[in-house]
């Protein structure tokens, strides 16, 4: 059994995910939108939650608001199912493939065959599509990878019930309703509103506030924590911002792209400004990467290095107080 | 980012054949899409997790040999994963796991708990029990 699915592929998974099971559904909405109405664009740091071994940051909310703040601003209905166990998971899986569905899972990255080594870590909260299967092989399109893929039943099974923190418990999804007509106009605002009020919350852990505490923080690492882990910290810091699913700059060019689309739709010539003034941003977020780099790989252990990659921080929270407070007024 | 400064590096991408999307700007200044090789810091970065788990591993191999740790804490690192993971793969709670990272405690282990981690880590339970840090 085959479902008539088409793979694109996209810079982060659930948006991936999320643009190519609408665009099965007839919806045409590219990854960009999805992220953006699903106020995808975030800041998050919890220095005592540690991940790697390094303390927490995020540039992204938790796994699967995109998708569903923007389903529900679209107007669409998506079910969720988790299992207990992996016979019914299945089956459930297969259920759907017979009905034409293809589903969206949610999976831990440890076990993907068909990652490199380097990239398998217990990152749990990973999505792909199941749209078809063959004899015992499940046909996949996860949305970071160039083609099509497969997944033996076995490995399925093994990245659906990985476990840990967020273990995706065999957690499928899909759209079951979608609307006649959508109304996108309502839903971009919408999508803005809720990431400026996230980027600007009066919260020390999260939006430009979290870039501050971070500032802060790394002025701190070398002398609390030694250079080492100043530098494992600073590297974990890069690879959340850059690595596979940020589109480059911790989301800020896929943001950019976004409201570019939205000056379009909604006829609002100051969003396309905007837009710039959101590539200049994510080109900085670049340099920091760049800079951060150079620190750890030159190993370098006077405390200037890391106050100036601090400055550095605290430029990119002004300029984005700044980018926000502006995009709040404009929509 | 302009389309033609999407960094197209080698890293550990290219070298298995994958490439990544990035979001860019063309001649115009609209969005578009391209792919990219891999880009230099993120390189260094991934290489750098990678250091740091190995020296991780290195570090549990000298615990088991000179007997502080239990094989169980070498081969937790080898799978890359931390206390809570592997609570989560043997379905037991996180202090419980990491008492039997303790030596005198792993000797004590039957067999049908050492069947539990040795499961989670794709080995044999006489495997896990005689691991000496060689």
């Amino acid at each position: 059994m085959e479902t008539n699915f088409v793979h694109h592929q996209s810079a982060h998974c659930e948006n991936g995910v999320a643009s190519n099971l609408l665009k099965h559904q007839g919806i045409n909405i590219s990854e960009p939108m999805v992220f953006g109405i699903g106020s995808g664009l975030f800041f998050f740091y919890l220095p005592l939650l540690k991940v790697n071994h390094a303390p927490a940051i995020s540039y992204r909310p938790m796994p699967g608001f995109i998708f569903n703040k923007a389903a529900k601003r679209l107007g669409i209905k998506v079910k969720r199912v988790k299992f207990s166990n992996p016979q019914s998971a299945q089956k459930a899986l297969e259920d759907n493939l017979k009905n034409n569905i293809p589903s969206g899972l949610q999976v831990g990255v440890y076990n993907l065959t068909y990652f490199p080594d380097e990239y398998r870590f217990h990152f749990n909260a990973h999505n792909l599509v199941v749209y078809g299967k063959k004899d015992d092989t499940f046909l996949i399109s996860d949305p970071v990878m160039e083609t099509v893929t497969t997944l033996t039943e076995k490995e399925l099974e093994k990245v659906r019930f990985a476990k840990g923190a967020l273990a995706p418990k065999g957690q499928m999804y899909y759209p079951v309703a979608i609307p006649a007509v959508i109304d996108w106009e309502t839903a971009i605002k919408k999508g803005i509103k809720n990431t400026c009020n996230d980027m600007l919350a009066p919260v020390p852990i999260v939006g430009v506030s979290a870039m501050r505490f971070l500032s802060r923080s790394i002025r701190k690492w070398p002398a609390k924590k030694g250079v080492k882990v100043a530098n494992h910290y600073l590297a974990q810091l890069v690879r959340m911002q850059e690595e596979i699913g940020t589109g480059g700059g911790g989301f800020r060019f896929i943001y950019a792209a976004f409201l570019q689309e939205a000056s379009v739709i909604l006829k609002n010539e100051k969003l396309k400004e905007l837009s710039l003034e959101m590539t200049t941003i994510g080109d900085l977020w670049r340099d920091f990467a760049v800079n951060a780099a150079r620190v750890y790989k030159n190993r370098s252990n006077q405390t200037d290095v890391y106050n100036s990659l601090a400055d550095e921080l605290l430029k990119l929270a002004d300029l984005e107080e700044a980018f926000f407070k502006k995009l709040k007024k404009a929509i | 980012m302009k389309k033609e400064e999407v960094p197209q590096d080698n890293s550990n991408l290219s070298s298995n054949n994958m490439k990544e999307l990035c979001y860019a700007t063309d001649e115009n200044g609209n969005y578009t899409t391209a792919l990219s090789t891999g880009w230099e810091p993120k390189t260094i970065a991934l290489e750098n997790s990678i250091q740091d788990i190995n020296e991780r591993i290195e570090a549990a191999k000298a615990g088991v040999k000179n007997g502080t740790l239990s094989p169980i804490v070498y081969f937790m690192e080898v799978h890359k994963m931390d206390w809570m993971t592997l609570a989560g793969y043997v379905g037991m709670w996180t202090w419980r796991v990491k008492r039997h990272g303790k030596p005198s405690v792993f000797k004590k282990m039957n067999d049908k708990m050492l069947a539990k981690y040795a499961e989670a880590f794709e080995i044999s339970v006489a495997e896990l029990k005689n691991y000496k840090g060689e």
